[in-house]
């Protein structure tokens, strides 16, 4: 099979319209992977299928990612003169930039025609909130069909021309989306008999109020 | 706490008890059978519990094989799993309640003929076990309908069901026929269909029948 750097290229040069990237695995099993624009994704999904030296007809796999807003702090290091002539001073510049959130389709994708892969893309929302929607690529593989209502139920991605979008795990009237990283799960914690941990602390809001000590300040009483 | 004495044991049949078991076998030994109605129906009714055929997670998969010819729950009477809750007598909660199925489990429970029974099997039945602090597991089908037999273990073998099994045997040996300690379907005001719970927002409503359920008080350090 080619590598990720011939497709790139050969999808680029077929569809010049379309951004791909390449989304590198750092670890060991340096699984790399091709981030497309939702806009031209479903074109390049039907291309890799149908692409006689690809033959990518085998959906195996497709989760979704929560990746919430977060804080990079950028370091760089810059060498000042000393002004009183002694060698050069190294001094770093931390810069804060907000990196904004965003959910992510993943689809792993094989070859039973030809016996090779996989081939991983990515599809990334706007936000976490309001630009949720992406393109199915149910009609170019059916295999995603159960996945993607699993990602719409546990992850709020809306996909776009799936033909039956409903939530698959939760019941139909749940308004939230358990695996986002945000999710506060229903507060019935009045019966843990071996609490630990978060449960520990959670379960203690259900706790009779202990009886007010007459030297120790009363501890804040818990409804 | 009140100053009135305890009533009596119950005795149905104040006649049955001037005569001992053991004379009462020596009777059967020579062709005579002595017995009460109480005591048959106990008997009828115990040996013959059909159990509603259906499974929800891995512990369907130790029912399947208490069924099956190695552990034969057929020795116990209990053989003939029902596919319709019409004709069942036995609900059998095997395996993990989620809340999205807690609703179909209550309303098949509701539409079980008196006298029904409920054995919780597992853990996960019993309080939610390794799911307990999951947001889509149910803390416990005894939350919405009353269970008789409580069987630990995740999953419990096929053993401790069959043990399950003959503790609700015992225990519906027990059961009195009329008086204050009849069985529960006799006794005219006693529950038979609980509430099913509706889907809400964010869990069930209610997420537990407060007629059944109430949360154990542990006394703690805060």
């Amino acid at each position: 099979m080619e590598n990720l750097e011939q497709i790139r290229d050969r999808l680029l040069a077929r569809f010049p319209a379309a951004q791909v990237a390449i989304v590198v695995n750092p670890g060991s099993a340096a699984e790399h992977s091709l981030l497309l624009d939702p806009a031209s994704a479903p074109e390049i999904a039907r291309f890799l299928r149908d692409d006689p030296m690809l033959q990518l007809d085998y959906c195996s796999n497709v989760t979704g990612v929560d990746w919430p807003e977060k804080e990079i702090t950028d370091i760089v290091k810059k060498s000042v003169p000393d002004p009183a002539g002694g060698p050069d001073k190294v001094v770093e510049e931390k810069t804060k930039r907000l990196q904004p959130g965003y959910l992510e389709a993943v689809y792993h994708l094989y070859s039973m025609a030809r016996k090779h892969g996989s081939v991983i893309l990515r599809l990334r929302t706007g936000n976490r909130s309001d630009l949720v929607t992406l393109p199915s690529l149910t009609p170019v593989w059916r295999s995603a069909d159960f996945q993607e209502r699993e990602i719409f139920d546990l992850y709020g991605i809306v996909f776009a021309g799936h033909p039956d979008l409903r939530r698959l795990l939760m019941w139909d009237e749940f308004k939230d989306h358990p695996m986002r990283k945000d999710y506060v799960a229903p507060d019935d914690f009045e019966w843990e008999p071996t609490p630990h941990g978060d449960v520990h602390e959670r379960a203690k809001a259900h706790y009779p109020a202990p009886p007010p000590a007459a030297s120790t300040p009363t501890p804040e009483a818990k409804p | 706490m009140s100053d009135t004495p305890a009533p009596p044991p119950f005795t149905p049949f104040p006649a049955a008890g001037n005569i001992s078991d053991a004379e009462r076998e020596d009777l059967r030994r020579h062709g005579i059978l002595l017995t009460s109605l109480e005591e048959l129906y106990g008997w009828g009714r115990s040996n013959s519990i059909w159990p509603l055929q259906f499974g929800l997670a891995c512990c369907a998969i130790e029912m399947i094989a208490a069924a099956t010819a190695r552990f034969d729950i057929a020795r116990f009477g209990a053989e003939i799993f029902r596919p319709s809750p019409r004709q069942a007598d036995l609900m059998i909660v095997s395996g993990t309640v989620t809340k999205k199925m807690a609703p179909q489990v209550v309303r098949l429970w509701n539409q079980m003929p008196e006298p029904k029974y409920c054995i919780a099997m597992g853990a996960c039945a019993i309080s939610g076990g390794p799911f307990k602090q999951g947001y889509n597991v149910l803390k416990g089908i005894d939350r919405f309908i009353p269970v008789d037999i409580y069987i630990p273990g995740c999953p419990p073998r096929p053993e401790a069901l069959l043990h399950g099994l003959t503790q609700l045997q015992e225990k519906i040996r027990a059961e009195r026929v009329s008086g204050p300690q009849a069985a529960r379907h006799l006794q005219p005001d006693a529950a038979s269909e609980f509430p099913v719970p509706d889907y809400g927002a964010h869990d069930l409503q209610p997420p537990s029948n407060p007629a059944l359920f109430t949360a154990p008080v542990l006394p703690r350090k805060a």
